[in-house]
């Protein structure tokens, strides 16, 4: 699970003698988290949380049906999300650069606006004030506030890319969106990329939101079958089969953001 | 205005449900992070190996999904507790995980020579930890630390949504009574910047003391 013990700021490598000592902390705190678990285990068992009828309804199909469904509208919100929240950010990121006041200020202030403000509370708004279907309300909330972030986050890429890039760029005689497509951004690109993606996951995540507006999405359908009398209110086994999905879908996220870093580490003048 | 004034008392206790909730989640989460990111930094591999897990988990599951856990989850064992108490362990819980990995990586950026120093000149690990590598280490997570608090003052909404007892909630009381809905949000929107823009503002100031003569 974790890497071998290194030699950090609080301890040396330890000696075998340390190895003994820790090995017999880890022992004592295993048997901590064993009880926890037997204790978790025993509460679950004594509920009846794993007698066969609490785990009857995934057998039907019309539930497989509802959570896969669930699950697609999850991904449906996420894919428009990141399809409309890619290009907002680099609208407003290119709109902080600008070179007009103006422009710079509107930017600014709609990035920061979008940011502070709760992302639930910009969904419910949309949803109750203005009256849109759950779908395009989460879509739009999850636009505003991941997109400005990403703005920030081009902003950044493109302002740590070297000024003598830049003035490289214009000597030649580039104007500012030339610059700006053939040397900025391409280098920018590959500094982004991790944080792009690290910012999806928080989107996917807050795809969730979309349960509260009654939108009918992953967690949506977990809540239908939890709360149902007619299956003995099944809600560990529900819990056990939707968090291990959102769980893997994010791992698997930031398991690209990880490739991508470590691809994009390797140098292309080796 | 007049959707403020006419309901100032539950607007203002929503405001303040908000300060509190947010305070003390922060409080739980400041204490589970420091302490799991202890586990993450020990030598003992079984208590990494515990950090990681609790890190990983939580980080990757929406918040949505624990408040769903905690407030719906709980009472099938017998626990039964105030609302409250099951949106501070949810939000306390989730943020913990991400100030946990702040703290780690502020902790790594303390430089070896540091530890190896104050090892030559006897201290030990309490020592070194309490009085040479936290202080360093502190500083360098005060900036992440500020942003993750108000994460976790925005993210005190998603409570609202399942209860009255916040902020955002106080929008379906206003509304039965059939006030003007879009003020009513645009007054729930200035309360969630004044309380961010505080948590901003405290943090700067912390910033500035933290930061290092040059």
């Amino acid at each position: 699970m974790s890497s071998t013990a290194e030699a950090s700021a609080l301890y040396d490598l330890p000696g075998p003698r340390a190895r003994g000592r820790h090995r017999l902390y880890g022992f004592g705190a295993l048997l901590g988290i064993a009880g926890l678990l037997a204790w978790l285990g025993y509460e679950l068992v004594s509920t009846g949380q794993f007698s066969a009828a609490k785990w009857i309804p995934f057998q039907y199909v019309g539930i497989q049906e509802l959570l896969w469904h669930g699950l697609l509208n999850t991904l449906r919100a996420f894919g428009l999300t990141v399809l409309l929240a890619l290009p907002f950010g680099a609208l407003f990121a290119a709109g902080r650069l600008s070179d007009h006041r103006v422009v710079r200020w509107a930017s600014t202030l709609v990035v920061e606006f979008f940011r502070a403000m709760p992302l639930l509370v910009m969904i419910f708004f949309i949803f109750v004030a203005m009256r849109v279907q759950p779908l395009w309300a989460l879509v739009a909330g999850l636009t505003l506030y991941n997109g400005s972030v990403l703005a920030e986050v081009f902003r950044a890429g493109v302002l740590a890319v070297p000024r003598g890039q830049r003035e490289a760029a214009y000597a030649l005689g580039l104007r500012k969106t030339q610059v700006m497509a053939y040397v900025l951004v391409p280098q920018a690109n590959r500094a982004m990329l991790p944080s792009i993606v690290s910012q999806l996951v928080v989107a996917l995540k807050d795809t969730s939101l979309g349960f509260l507006i009654t939108y009918e999405e992953f967690l949506h359908a977990g809540k239908l079958i939890a709360t149902n009398l007619d299956y003995d209110l099944p809600f560990i086994p529900v819990v056990m089969v939707i968090a291990p999905v959102y769980i893997g879908m994010c791992l698997l996220l930031s398991w690209l953001a990880g490739a991508i870093e470590r691809h994009g580490r390797r140098s292309p003048r080796q | 205005m007049h959707v403020l004034t006419a309901n100032w008392s539950t607007y203002w206790q929503g405001f303040v449900g908000t300060v509190e909730l947010t305070a003390v989640s922060a409080a739980l989460a400041l204490v589970l992070g420091v302490l799991i990111a202890g586990f993450r930094v020990s030598p003992v591999p079984a208590l990494r190996a515990f950090g990681t897990v609790w890190v990983t988990i939580l980080r990757n599951t929406p918040l949505t999904l624990l408040f769903f856990i905690v407030v719906l989850g709980l009472p099938r064992f017998g626990i039964s507790l105030p609302f409250f108490t099951f949106a501070v362990l949810a939000l306390g819980c989730y943020t913990s995980a991400f100030i946990c990995e702040a703290l780690r990586s502020g902790i790594n950026t303390v430089p070896l020579g540091q530890g190896e120093a104050a090892r030559s000149l006897g201290m030990t690990f309490g020592q070194t930890l309490a009085l040479v590598v936290l202080p360093q280490a502190a500083r360098a997570v005060v900036a992440p630390v500020g942003s993750l608090l108000i994460a976790l003052a925005k993210n005190s909404a998603i409570a609202g949504s399942f209860s009255v007892v916040e902020l955002l909630g106080t929008y379906r009381t206003i509304n039965e009574l059939g006030y003007d809905i879009v003020w009513t949000f645009v007054w729930i929107a200035v309360g969630y910047l004044v309380l961010t823009l505080a948590i901003s503002a405290l943090f700067n100031l912390l910033e500035r003391k933290a930061a290092v003569a040059r």
